[in-house]
């Protein structure tokens, strides 16, 4: 075990001494396609909470295809499935992307993660209170600044405690990357039980640290929600009247 | 001259008619009551007022400038112009019952927001001004709390520098006390009385006949979405001449 760590302490974390690989290329598939996801999610919860069908119909089909089928059979498609399209074989810019393992897991992780997150930020967006919107018009805001200034401000702070869970959802998800190459924590896991045969070691380890990923981003997200939901929250007899540092 | 005139408005929910052509006429320094029980339409017409609701007939106009109207399809009426009805928006303020305060905002954001992304005022002038109101409206010191942790009272005064934060030309107020526990209806009328004594035109929906008696210089009792009798409010209040008044009046009275 010690034996194993020594060897494999810098593949896990890291680097194997050629590309990113274990931990460090988990979270940068975490927060490239969480980064992503969230810019994208936000035009769509707008399109998906119009009341323009031609804007909410199309939204709804893509939140329902891709939060109603596994991102591995997605994932699979992308990286499997694309190779055996004629049309994407035959555009070299396409076919220069999709050959790449990284790429067809970027795309799958984007494409799913802002399917969940749209939906949590469409609801968010229903739930704004109406008062607000109402005292937004009376004051003489237009509808881009309404959106700006009341709607999203305060829908996005109120879908952070679903929006937390969905990131943590998919760090664990960032774990079927390596079934397309990509040398993410379960990769090196996967290697490192062919070298050794430590089964158990070798997947405890990766197991570990995902564990430790999630404990930093849930608290992580608990500092957010103090910061972004404190509006919300009951005053202490110590809290101070500033919005912003409070102590943790 | 200010002149805010409401003609003929009517407007119908379904099968409802809620409002059955009601005018309205408010120079500068007048404070207008409007009272009535409820579903007599007082809310709704302060709606139309502002385009919250789209009346189905009748005009706005401020300042000798009429909101133009276009049907639209399916036969509703909307504004033809956004840009003229956002600008006769910041020129009316509203207070609502329920202070409709922005929750994710401090107090002073809530009343600096108007002018900054409204107005385009530079943050300074904009953050300089909302202090100003709050003093106005007796909130020193409260400027970084969250409206989820004021008293009512306080939130209805914040929501009251909010709106007089955008200097507008008139000032509506919908049921501002309805909402209030008894013990908190006293310090926001006091600021109401404090605002018509400065000589700023009011339309105020309430259900204070104090406030009614002693502040305003008009008062109009709607009934079934007419206005059943307005005048003076000594005149209309001690000496009515409709029966629906009297009743109603009996009613409050108690």
């Amino acid at each position: 075990m010690i034996d194993l760590i020594q060897t494999y302490w810098k593949s896990y974390l890291w680097s194997d001494g050629f590309a990113l690989t274990g931990l460090a290329m988990t979270l940068w598939l975490l927060v490239l396609s969480c980064a992503l996801g969230f810019v994208l999610a936000i035009p769509l919860a707008i399109a998906r909470t119009s009341r323009n069908p031609w804007l909410w119909r199309p939204v709804w089909l893509f939140t329902f295809v891709f939060r109603g089928t596994p991102l591995f059979v997605q994932l699979l498609m992308i990286y499997s499935g694309f190779a055996g399209i004629r049309f994407i074989r035959h555009s070299p810019l396409l076919w220069s992307f999709f050959r790449s393992g990284f790429d067809c897991v970027i795309v799958s992780f984007v494409v799913n993660t802002c399917a969940y997150t749209t939906e949590i930020f469409a609801g968010a967006i229903r739930a704004t209170p109406y008062g607000e919107i109402e005292a937004g018009q009376a004051i003489g805001m237009s509808r881009a600044t309404l959106y700006r200034r009341v709607i999203l401000p305060s829908s996005l702070r109120r879908s952070l405690p679903a929006y937390s869970n969905e990131v943590i959802f998919m760090l664990h998800s960032t774990s079927v990357a390596f079934t397309a190459t990509v040398p993410d924590l379960l990769k090196v896991a996967v290697d490192v039980n062919a070298a050794t045969f430590m089964t158990f070691q070798a997947y405890g380890i990766a197991a570990i640290i995902y564990l430790g990923v999630t404990f930093l981003l849930v608290g992580l997200f608990r500092r957010a929600e103090r910061r972004w939901l404190g509006h919300l929250q009951p005053q202490t007899a110590q809290a101070s009247p500033a919005p912003k540092e409070q102590p943790c | 001259m200010l002149n805010l005139c409401v003609k003929d408005i009517h407007k119908r929910f379904g099968a409802l008619e809620v409002l059955k052509g009601v005018s309205l006429n408010a120079q500068a320094g007048d404070v207008i009551s409007i009272i009535g029980s409820s579903g007599s339409g007082k809310s709704t017409l302060l709606r139309c007022i502002n385009f919250l609701e789209q009346p189905d007939a009748g005009t706005v106009s401020l300042n000798g400038e009429e909101i133009r109207m276009i049907t639209h399809r399916f036969g509703h009426r909307v504004p033809a112009d956004h840009k003229q009805l956002l600008r006769l928006r910041t020129r009316l303020g509203m207070v609502f019952q329920h202070f409709n305060l922005w929750a994710h905002m401090t107090a002073l954001e809530n009343v600096a927001e108007g002018p900054v992304h409204v107005l385009g005022l530079p943050r300074a002038e904009a953050l300089r001004r909302a202090r100003l109101y709050l003093d106005k409206v007796g909130l020193e010191g409260i400027e970084g709390k969250y409206p989820a942790h004021l008293s009512g009272g306080q939130q209805q005064r914040v929501a009251i520098a909010r709106a007089l934060a955008m200097e507008p030309d008139v000032l509506m107020f919908d049921e501002p006390t309805s909402a209030l526990d008894p013990e908190l209806v006293g310090e926001v009328l006091k600021v109401m009385q404090k605002l018509a004594g400065e000589g700023r035109t009011m339309i105020v929906v309430t259900h204070e006949m104090g406030f009614a008696r002693d502040v305003s210089s008009h008062v109009i009792f709607l009934h079934n979405g007419r206005i059943e009798e307005e005048g003076a409010p000594d005149r209309l209040l001690d000496e009515s001449r409709s029966e629906r008044l009297k009743q109603f009046l009996s009613t409050v009275r108690k």
